[in-house]
């Protein structure tokens, strides 16, 4: 096994290409610079384009064109550049545009600042851009993590002709990680006889025409439906998660991405005083594991959980729906980029088990 | 083992890069290890650190709150991190560049004229590298030699003839520690 030293947003960019993404389209932000920055010295080397865009709104819109031109592609910005890309990300997703987005948080709202956050989640997670639409979000929590799910983000937007998004933070984005990269020079792409390649007038197959416009209520009425259909395959076929100590546990950890890494210390921490925790790690964040965050929860064991975030209540939600009032869901979460420590974390617990 | 350390100094001083090569060289010595810079809108001249953490098991958590070492190569990162610093853990001072003493009594203190050993040696560059010297005179948690490959291997063979200055400064930093 070769292992490289890389940073977060560096190896993210490699994956990608690695899966066959030969297009990028981004617009510079801290903290995800790295990325545009790598793609613009290797696409030409692959064969590939990289273009910045003039902005974040174009650089989303030629991700739509190359992905209905059939190409992989992928974009990626950090928390307001990619509020700015939220109509072409509806867009997409009504147009069934398979494509990438890598979101590298920092904080919110507004400018906010440039440290990790994860107050993007409703964002990925609820839609937002209009309309009934889902984007599939995975949170990687490790460098390594991040690399082995970029052919499968790739995959599934194929797949299922979505938008994907890489919900990761500034933290990952900046740190390094020992890495294993599997190259992969010659990636097999699925056919998509949907793209628009080119109209041959005295060919056979119809004109490609992908749209998001339906003036007539009952062919939007169509797309919504069959949009529907497929976000029901996908709840039941794509769903990750990381059960992580959970059998017999007295309490129940929620988290994802760099925070679960943090919850991650503090289980050892109160593993040390005896106290048996566990942790549960969506690593898809739509669709969301609702029942394997119900079942370790409502476990006999279990005397109440505690989600952690980097934002003021946003996973909370989603955990409190999955637990459906089986058991107490507190909440313990900072905006503004602090990062709980795990000592702060182990505390909370120690005080819960006293209440 | 697990090492939690923190390199802090001024923007230049080359304190990201000493973390980088500890933990490349962890890595090539089949450790687990994990870097994480301090970034912002800094300049040269301004403060930067990083984390770095070694670890025979695997890293949960790569975030350094409370170090086992602290390596300062300007005051003011000093002053900033002195306090974090667990009881029984290490302080490495550049005392070219920081004129105050450690408060601590319950640490372990390693006074390095880093700056004036480079002068020595005819690069003020390097005084970096002293320093991480004397972090692995103390800590003898990865091989100077691996290091000098995790450098070789960031510069390049064009820019191997470095290799031999960077060694010296590495052994004369880890000769500062009895």
């Amino acid at each position: 096994m070769s292992l490289k030293l890389m940073k977060g947003c560096e190896a993210i960019a490699e994956a990608a290409i690695q899966a066959g993404c030969r297009y990028f389209f981004g617009y510079p932000i801290t903290p995800q610079n790295d990325i545009p920055e790598y793609m613009s010295a290797r696409m030409p080397q692959v064969g590939g384009c990289f273009l910045q865009s003039e902005s974040e709104l174009a650089a989303i819109n030629m991700v739509y064109g190359a992905g209905g031109a059939g190409a992989r592609v992928m974009t990626s910005s950090s928390s307001p550049g990619i509020s700015l890309k939220q109509e072409g990300i509806s867009t997409c997703a009504a147009a069934e545009i398979p494509c990438v987005i890598v979101n590298m948080m920092r904080g919110g709202p507004g400018l906010g600042n440039i440290q990790a956050s994860q107050g993007d989640y409703f964002q990925a997670v609820k839609g937002g851009g209009h309309g009934d639409y889902h984007a599939v979000v995975y949170a990687p929590s490790s460098i390594q993590e991040t690399v082995d799910l970029m052919p499968k983000a790739f995959d599934v937007a194929d797949e299922y002709r979505t938008p994907v998004i890489i919900l990761a933070d500034g933290l990952i984005g900046q740190m390094m990680e020992p890495v294993e990269l599997k190259e992969n020079p010659n990636p097999v792409l699925p056919e998509k006889p949907w793209a628009a390649t080119g109209y041959d007038p005295n060919g056979k197959k119809p004109r490609a025409v992908l749209n998001s416009l339906y003036i007539e209520t009952e062919d939007l009425d169509v797309l919504v439906d069959r949009l529907h259909a497929r976000y029901e395959v996908i709840q039941k076929k794509e769903k990750m998660v990381e059960l992580y100590n959970t059998e017999d546990a007295e309490f129940i950890l929620c988290a994802y991405g760099t925070v679960a890494r943090v919850c991650k210390a503090a289980v050892r921490l109160l593993g040390e005083q005896g106290v048996k925790v566990g942790l549960v790690r969506p690593i898809t964040l739509w669709p969301f594991p609702s029942e394997a965050v119900h079942d370790a929860a409502a476990q006999k064991s279990v005397k109440a959980a505690l989600t952690v975030e980097m934002s003021d209540g946003q996973l909370l939600e989603d955990i409190r729906l999955a637990v459906n009032g089986d058991k107490p869901v507190e909440f313990m979460g900072k905006a503004g980029s602090i990062i709980p420590t795990a000592e702060e974390v182990a505390e909370r617990i120690m005080k819960m088990r006293r209440a | 083992m697990l090492e939690k350390n923190i390199f802090a100094g001024f923007g230049g001083q080359g304190v990201l890069l000493m973390g980088q090569l500890l933990a490349a060289a962890g890595m090539m010595e089949g450790k687990k290890t994990s870097w994480i810079p301090s970034y912002g809108p800094e300049m040269r001249g301004g403060t930067a650190n990083c984390s770095v953490m070694l670890s025979d098991m695997e890293i949960d958590s790569p975030i350094v709150t409370k170090p086992t070492a602290l390596v300062v190569m300007n005051r003011p990162s000093l002053e900033k991190f002195e306090s974090a610093v667990v009881p029984g853990g290490s302080i490495f001072v550049n005392s070219s560049l920081i004129d105050i003493k450690v408060q601590r009594t319950d640490v372990n203190v390693y006074y390095i004229p880093c700056n004036e050993i480079a002068a020595e040696l005819g690069n003020d560059k390097v005084a970096n590298m002293i320093m991480l010297g004397a972090y692995l005179g103390k800590a003898k948690c990865v091989e100077i030699e691996t290091v000098l490959d995790a450098l070789l291997e960031k510069l390049g063979e064009k820019k191997a003839k470095l290799i031999p200055l960077n060694r010296e400064a590495l052994l004369r930093g880890a000769a500062c520690i009895e």
